[in-house]
């Protein structure tokens, strides 16, 4: 183990929803949150990082709007929309289901 | 999908956000990093290291907005163009080629779909049929008969299987008292014929029953060209009178604007009073026209008709000297067909020949196209397998020569359809008058959709064949092969020689059509048709009303004195005057028994064409007289019982032209036996491609003729022969000598018998032009076809020549060498194509005159005139390779 994880396919999305449900950041602190989260655990590629955010804004679950930093750095804002929060609250359920199973599963081979 | 277009609409402004947000996230890593310590400048280079390549991430964030395939096409299409644009050259000519292939085909596409897939413009016009009949029992008689009157009663109240029927015929009269007299077109209809067209007058009402019987007041209704031109679309005129043929007529209505009677324009629509009382069996000059009840098809309404015909036997009254056995024997049954078949009559398959040809140019056009392309991609085909090489699909190359093909199409097709547009134009203000529905033509939907998808399926079709050649891996062929070696192999020339060949083949197929039809153009030319100079015979109608003048004689009469003014006229060789002139089309024609024959009873005796004359007609015509003598004045004032026969009908009842004199023949057992005292050459009078008819001729004055104790040519033409027929100073005078006779008469149908000529060619004519032009385009195209091939393989074997040059060998005989490689394909082209037209051919064989479809002289002709081309287009670029040093030829590349 080199002490990094690969993301999961599919798992960016909830983390950038489930980060972006304690106010609106940008696409820089969305990546720092999940890293510093995770303990660093959790790289996440901005090659992948802003894709995802375009995805996701097209898809309607988060907005975007330009703002500026504490350090008065002008940048792009995401924050969840209402059919984003319920996107989370399923993404959420699902995840929960897939790691039960996913224990269940593994535990019952030990 | 709305939020991508949205996206798209402003792509330019969220493609700068997107690059403005990437270039924020680095500001903001290098802030950061400055604040742990960094220097500004190792903190700026340590972010974007970390970030990765900037350009390809903001390309994913943009791509997640595309709608992938239809941005890839619009990149494609617009490399597609690019790439044209850099070969002007070779984009001209293929856009001409394409355009003038795709033009045409719509061009002719519009006129059959406007003539032969459109219905006719009346409500459900699928239901309406013409009512025809035939008799296979009437000797000599093979057309359909029209209704009788009777046959009118008989079928409007007793079938089964129509919802309305009426019976219509066409005439003329004359209208005074609105400027100055005219003759006007009418068509007679009785109660039933416009109500089964299912158009109501613009104005006013329709006919009534009440309308067609005798005895109530006569009305009328106007066509709507005739109410704009003689009362400027006054509304008032509707319940007025008008003096039609000396006698009031009421005007109960306007016919609408766009409404077309079939086949007829006339001015006037009048209703047609039969007297029932008086009607017989027989007389069948009237026209059928019924609406079927929905859901009845054409063979129910004909075994409707055939029950009824035996009934409609039993319920009249024969005519005069008839039996019934008579219409026993002719065995007359129903023929009815849709209306539309009888509007467009045998045009049909003209147009379907002329849709075949152009089609075939367009595929030749198609192959020239293909064979450019062919060179093109040749030459690319290193660019292709270094693109491969690089990494791109060999599908994307395929895709991208599809779609330059296809945009050459496409804009090749609006092109044409642009010319098509102005050739339409061009088309409907000199075509043929003899087109049926000729102002219906026009860009129709339909039309767009055909020029469309002709224009992509010629894409596709030479867009396919370079792909199939060189967009495939063969990268190292390609790649190796690198132009130096010494010729080309024989695969490589054979898509292109296959081209070449089938657009000779294709060019044969042509030629030979237009071949037939110049020959029968000839045919035509060369027969003796009866008449001489028909440029200088001057016919003009004149039709004397009983209201006017009542007295048989004294018509005559006065149709002799017109004759005497008109002779005066300087530069008049001589005057007649005849119920018709030759080609007019309107003609009687009955059943002619021969005292000397023995008939059988009910046996019926054979039609013959009717002409009613006064003397001198034949010398007017330019007819010679082949026995006896012509008519004289006193034949027709004394009413004397004589007639002239033709040629042909002398030599069939009695075997020679001077047998026939002094016989005796008649229409019927009511009228006198009368003398045969001459015999004129027989007169192609239905048109020069029909056979002579076999005719007699009647004296205009004469005694006893169907059920007329004395009977005179009322309504007629003056025939006058001379070198100025035809100049506005002569018909000027030629209008007056008639009007100091009598000046209440319109004088009508002013034209030259060269004028009916012309009219009954044009549908030859029309075929011949046609043909003409594909077979000239389809020379041209397969010529250029041949130079272009021989031209490439001289560049292409240039290093050949040189060294079997220095090695020996005479200029002569390599300029042999290439012009044979021309003339096999010509002569491979010449076989197939043959072949193909020996089928083909039989198409248009209702086309041709005289000529067989298989006419040998037509064949060998087109077979040398394209070897010829193939040997010249292959001898100037033979004779460059001829030309070729060696030195330099080895020293190239």
């Amino acid at each position: 183990m080199s002490g990094k994880l690969d993301l999961l396919q599919g798992t960016l999305d909830l983390l950038i929803l489930r980060t972006l449900q304690w106010g609106p950041q940008h696409g820089h602190g969305i990546g720092q949150a999940i890293r510093s989260r995770s303990d660093d655990l959790l790289q996440v590629e901005h090659g992948s990082l802003y894709p995802a955010l375009h995805r996701l804004r097209r898809e309607g679950w988060i907005e975007s709007e330009w703002g500026v930093t504490e350090n008065n750095q002008r940048a792009k804002f995401y924050r969840l929309t209402a059919t984003g929060k319920k996107q989370l609250a399923a993404e959420e359920t699902r995840w929960k289901l897939f790691v039960k199973t996913m224990g269940r599963v593994l535990r019952s081979q030990e | 999908m709305w939020k991508r277009l949205l996206w798209w609409w402003r792509r330019k402004q969220e493609s700068e956000e997107i690059e403005e947000e990437l270039r924020a996230h680095l500001a903001i890593e290098a802030d950061q990093r400055t604040a742990q310590g960094s220097s500004p400048q190792e903190a700026r280079l340590a972010a974007r290291r970390l970030f990765g390549n900037q350009a390809r991430i903001a390309e994913e964030s943009r791509d997640v907005w595309r709608v992938l395939w239809l941005e890839q096409l619009w990149q494609d299409v617009r490399f597609g163009v690019r790439a044209l644009w850099h070969s002007p050259g070779f984009t001209f000519i293929a856009l001409l080629t394409l355009a003038i292939g795709v033009g045409a085909n719509t061009a002719i596409f519009s006129v059959v779909n406007s003539v032969l897939i459109q219905p006719l413009r009346y409500p459900e016009a699928g239901r309406l049929v013409a009512v025809w009949q035939v008799a296979p029992g009437l000797p000599n008689f093979t057309g359909k008969l029209n209704c009788a009157p009777t046959m009118y009663f008989t079928y409007r109240e007793q079938n089964r299987t129509f919802e309305k029927f009426g019976v219509w015929s066409t005439g003329g009269a004359s209208v005074t008292g609105v400027g100055d007299p005219e003759q006007l077109h009418v068509v007679f209809v009785t109660y039933g014929v416009l109500d089964a067209l299912g158009v109501q007058p613009a104005v006013g009402r329709r006919f009534s029953e009440a309308d067609d019987t005798p005895g109530t007041e006569e009305t009328v209704i106007l066509s709507d060209w005739y109410w704009q031109k003689r009362f400027g679309g006054n509304a008032s005129v509707v319940g007025s009178t008008l003096q039609v043929d000396s006698r009031p007529r009421r005007v109960i209505g306007v016919m609408p604007k766009d409404f077309e009677f079939p086949g007829n324009l006339p001015e006037l629509f009048m209703p047609e009073r039969l007297e029932r009382s008086k009607l017989f069996l027989g007389n069948f000059s009237y026209t059928g026209l019924a609406r079927l009840k929905p859901g009845v098809t054409i063979e129910q309404a004909n075994a409707d008709l055939a029950r009824m015909i035996p009934i409609w036997v039993d319920s009249w009254p024969l005519p005069r000297g008839f039996n019934k056995a008579f219409f026993v024997n002719a065995r007359l049954s129903p023929r009815i067909r849709a209306l539309k078949e009888d509007v467009v009559g045998d045009i049909g398959q003209v147009l379907w020949v002329l849709m075949g040809t152009i089609g075939l140019v367009l595929l030749i056009a198609c192959a020239n196209v293909a064979n450019l392309l062919l060179v093109r991609a040749g030459g690319r085909q290193q660019e292709f397998a270094i693109r491969a090489a690089l990494g791109a699909g060999w599908g994307r190359i395929a895709r991208e020569l599809l779609i330059e093909s296809l945009t050459l199409g496409v804009l090749g097709g609006v092109i044409g359809l642009g010319l098509a547009y102005a050739s339409l134009r061009v088309f409907a203000a000199s075509g043929p008058d003899t087109l049926p529905r000729m102002s219906e033509i026009g860009i129709a939907p339909l039309v767009l959709v055909f020029a469309l998808a002709v224009s992509l399926a010629s894409g596709l079709l030479f867009g396919l064949i370079p792909i199939l050649k060189y967009a495939r891996p063969r990268i190292a062929a390609a790649l190796g092969g690198g132009g130096r070696t010494l010729s080309q192999s024989c695969e490589r020339h054979r898509a292109r020689n296959t081209l070449v060949v089938v657009q000779v083949a294709l060019a044969l197929v042509l030629l030979v059509g237009s071949g037939l039809m110049i020959r029968t153009f000839q045919a035509m030319r060369n027969i003796a048709p009866g008449f001489t100079n028909p440029g200088n015979i001057q016919l003009l109608h004149v039709s004397i009303p009983e209201g006017q003048v009542k007295e048989p004689d004294r018509v005559m009469r006065m149709q002799q004195e017109m004759e005497g003014k008109l002779a005066v006229i300087p530069g008049v060789e001589t005057v007649s005057f005849a119920a018709a002139a030759p080609l007019e089309g309107f003609y009687s024609s009955n059943v002619v028994y021969a005292q000397d024959k023995v008939y059988t009873a009910g046996e019926i005796a054979p039609i013959r064409s009717f002409r009613f004359v006064a003397p001198g007609y034949l010398k007017a015509v330019g007819t010679p007289l082949i026995a006896g003598r012509d008519f004289t004045w006193t034949d027709l004032y004394d009413r004397l019982d004589v007639a002239l026969v033709s040629e042909n009908m002398a030599r069939e009842m009695w075997g020679d032209p001077a047998a026939a004199l002094g016989r005796h023949i008649r229409e019927g057992a009511g009228e006198p036996w009368r003398e045969v005292v001459g015999v004129a050459a027989d007169v192609h009078s239905e048109g020069i491609p029909r056979e002579a008819p076999k005719t007699v001729y009647w004296p205009a004055l004469m005694n006893n003729f169907r059920g007329n104790q004395v009977q005179v040519t009322r309504g007629g033409v003056f025939l006058v022969r001379s070198s100025r027929a035809g100049t506005e100073s002569f018909l000027k005078e030629a209008r007056e000598a008639i009007w100091s006779i009598n000046a209440n008469l319109p004088v009508f149908q002013v034209q030259t018998v060269e004028d009916l000529n012309r009219q009954s060619m044009a549908r030859t004519s029309l075929t011949l032009v046609m043909l003409g032009i594909a077979g000239g385009m389809a020379l041209l195209l397969g010529i250029i076809g041949i130079y272009g091939v021989i031209s490439y393989a001289v560049t292409q074997r240039t290093r050949e020549i040189g060294i079997r040059m220095a090695l020996g060998a005479r200029p002569g005989e390599l300029q042999r060498m290439f012009v044979r490689d021309g003339l096999i394909l010509a002569e491979v082209g010449v076989a197939i194509g043959a072949g193909a037209a020996v089928g083909l051919s039989r198409l248009m064989k209702s086309l041709l005159f005289e000529v067989s479809p298989l006419d040998p002289v037509t064949y060998a002709a087109v077979a040398v005139v394209l070897v010829t081309s193939a040997v010249l287009a292959s001898y100037l670029p033979a004779r460059r390779a001829a030309a070729v040093d060696p030195l330099d030829a080895l020293r190239a590349e």
